[in-house]
């Protein structure tokens, strides 16, 4: 059971990401839902790729024995820089939006005609 | 050297020329535009070139900073090219090259045009990328390149708040989708220890982490192809961004449609006959996506009706005519039988004519489509306007716009001798053969579709001249040159379409179809099946 803890954060971070996505308003709570969920996703990658008692896959300093698993790091770290830049890029727009509208409200933006 | 490294260079030419771009523009805007143009000339001669290679010598591999032997365990960066894959590259090099001839008039107005050749440099090589990487993890960091250089460049216009909206709703539909994406590809690395797609598809045993990771791969990928009821960011994304964006935004989408049949055809080609509580997946599959299909052509076409601007009407024609492809595709995967004499898997004739249908339409839905927001991205520029009722009496000044308006109106509406045509007969021909229904559905909203373009037509072409519209000039030579190149293509693949089926669709419907018989694709990676 103990060692599922890392699964069910998974799991409750995905869902409560996509809570925030779908039933928030506010343009910053939906990037934050967004980033839950990214979250989630690194953590999953992570806690697949480890052992129970395994040191950091670094070969020159690692004691020997059970090391884990280095793909699903180099994953992950390609994973969070992307999420920075996708990051970066939600709350440029939401500065723009802001400017423009001068609410964050979702329900408030884009209904008016060109 | 330079031939053996072709799959690389596809996607090195342009990620290095967006690097370039910005430190050439120091110089100039015509170095600039014309440094951007060479650089999408040369990825598409490589493109065109690895396309050739693909066709006459088979599936073609690379591996990033290594050699190779069939067999081998690689964990690298891995590109595997293929019939369906050269396909897709072909779209994937041709819709930026007209969008930057195109820009050279249409965004001569703008600041800012660095940062935005960069993007559309960016984009391509996302695109590109994307069709042509053999590996699950690839996949994903090529399609996040796309989404975050597309949403910018919908955004482009920061002025207009609808646009950064836009911008905004695809961004956080598309990272929703590409980290569903990445969720399905860390179920099936759990699983199976492996990223390499040939890998995967040789090894899939259909679990039910499996069936998770299918579901959620088909949702974001769908998602991303703006396939109903999924499709609400695209007439905003589409309607918002300057019209030589949305031209290569066209083939954004359909890299996206891309991913959906690499999933099911080539991921799940093994299992697509295993039978779940009775009912085959490729049963299961096809009414899924038919049902989606008919549901994406339907809404597509009555949206379009009710609209009176331009753009998002012809945003509704393009969720539609993504109808048109999945439809096919959908309606050729109910036809996958198992001999029982012989045990080969195969797919009736009906089957194998709609698969080449509906990969035909791909081909056409970018060029008509694109060609018609061209046409509107013309009207927005000579007259600052884009509602239809609004527009009027233009043929008298936009001679050659009008022409071209006229070519991409008959073609996405299926008229002959246009392209449309052929592909969209091969399509009701195939159909109808599987179930009538689907064809009578098809066709009726091919007719509506007809109806809402001639609408247009009419009320913006023809007419009294307008005296607000007394200076209206016809647009800048380069803008009609690109409008000239996908309309002279449109016509060529109405009159020959044998020639093009043949060298070009073949291939690709045969990529589609390997797995369920020779299984070529493992092949060339793992040496044996």
């Amino acid at each position: 059971m103990i060692y599922n803890i890392p699964y069910l954060a998974v799991a409750a971070l995905i869902l409560v990401g996509l809570y925030g996505v779908v039933f928030k308003r506010n343009l910053i709570k939906m990037v934050i839902g967004v980033t839950l969920i990214e979250s989630g996703v690194n953590l999953f990658l992570i806690t697949l790729g480890y052992r129970k008692g395994s040191t950091a896959p670094i070969y020159t300093s690692s004691p020997g024995g059970l090391m884990s698993l280095p793909v699903p790091q180099a994953l992950t770290l390609t994973s969070i820089v992307i999420g920075v830049a996708v990051l970066a890029l939600m709350l440029s727009f939401i500065v723009y939006i802001y400017r423009h509208y001068k609410t964050l409200d979702a329900r408030k933006i884009g209904g008016e005609d060109e | 050297m330079f031939f053996d490294n072709l799959p690389a260079l596809a996607v090195a030419v342009p990620l290095f020329g967006a690097f370039l771009t910005p430190l050439v523009s120091k110089i100039g805007d015509r170095a600039r535009n014309v440094f951007v143009i060479l650089v999408m000339g040369l990825t598409t001669t490589v493109v065109f070139l690895l396309v050739n290679d693909v066709f006459t010598n088979g599936i073609q591999t690379y591996v990033f900073g290594g050699s190779y032997q069939p067999g081998e365990t690689v964990i690298r960066i891995f590109f595997e090219v293929d019939g369906l894959s050269a396909f897709m590259a072909i779209i994937a090099v041709v819709l930026p090259l007209v969008a930057v001839i195109y820009s050279w008039g249409f965004m001569k107005k703008e600041t800012g045009l660095d940062k935005y050749y960069t993007l559309i440099l960016l984009m391509t090589t996302g695109m590109i990328g994307l069709v042509l990487t053999g590996d699950m993890f690839n996949f994903f960091v090529f399609l996040e390149i796309t989404s975050i250089s597309s949403a910018a460049l919908v955004a482009f216009w920061v002025n207009k708040g609808k646009a950064v909206d836009a911008g905004f709703k695809y961004i956080v539909i598309s990272t929703i989708g590409a980290l569903f994406v990445l969720f399905a590809i860390a179920l099936l690395y759990g699983q199976y220890d492996a990223l390499n797609m040939a890998v995967l598809a040789n090894s899939i045993q259909y679990t039910f982490l499996d069936k998770m990771a299918l579901v959620l791969l088909l949702v974001a990928l769908a998602m991303k192809a703006g396939i109903v009821p999924m499709h609400m960011w695209l007439p905003d994304a589409y309607g918002c961004a300057p019209s030589s964006v949305t031209l290569v935004l066209i083939g954004a989408t359909q890299a996206s449609l891309y991913g959906v049949f690499r999933v099911v055809f080539t991921l799940y080609g093994r299992e697509l006959t295993t039978a779940v509580n009775q009912v085959s997946l490729n049963v299961l599959l096809s009414v899924f996506i038919v049902a989606l299909a008919l549901a994406t052509i339907v809404v597509g076409v009555l949206m379009a009706l009710k609209q009176s601007n331009l753009k998002r009407m012809i945003a509704f024609a393009a969720v539609a005519e993504i109808g048109y492809m999945i439809l096919a595709v959908g309606a050729a995967l109910s036809t996958i039988t198992v001999d029982s004499n012989t045990g080969v898997t195969m797919l009736t004739e009906s089957g194998e004519m709609a698969l080449k249908g509906g990969l035909f339409h791909i081909i056409n839905d970018a060029l008509d489509i694109g060609l018609l927001f061209l046409v509107a991205g013309a009207i927005y520029y000579a007259t600052r306007e884009t509602s239809v009722n609004k527009l009027g009496g233009l043929a008298r000044n936009m001679k050659y716009t009008t022409v071209f308006f006229l070519i991409g109106l008959l073609a996405v509406s299926g008229m002959p001798p246009m392209n449309g045509f052929a592909s969209k007969l091969l399509i009701y021909e195939s159909t109808y053969q599987i179930n009538p229904i689907l064809a009578v559905i098809a066709i009726l909203c091919s007719i509506l579709l007809l109806a809402v373009f001639v609408k247009v037509f009419h009320s913006v072409f023809l007419g009294p001249k307008l005296s607000v519209f007394k200076d209206t000039k016809e647009v800048p030579k380069s803008m009609l040159l690109a409008m000239g190149i996908i309309a002279i293509v449109i016509v060529f693949f109405g009159i020959f379409p044998e020639l093009v089926v043949n060298n070009i669709v073949q291939p690709a419907a045969d990529a589609l179809t390997d797995m369920l018989k020779n299984g070529l694709y493992v092949k060339a990676v793992l040496g044996v099946i």
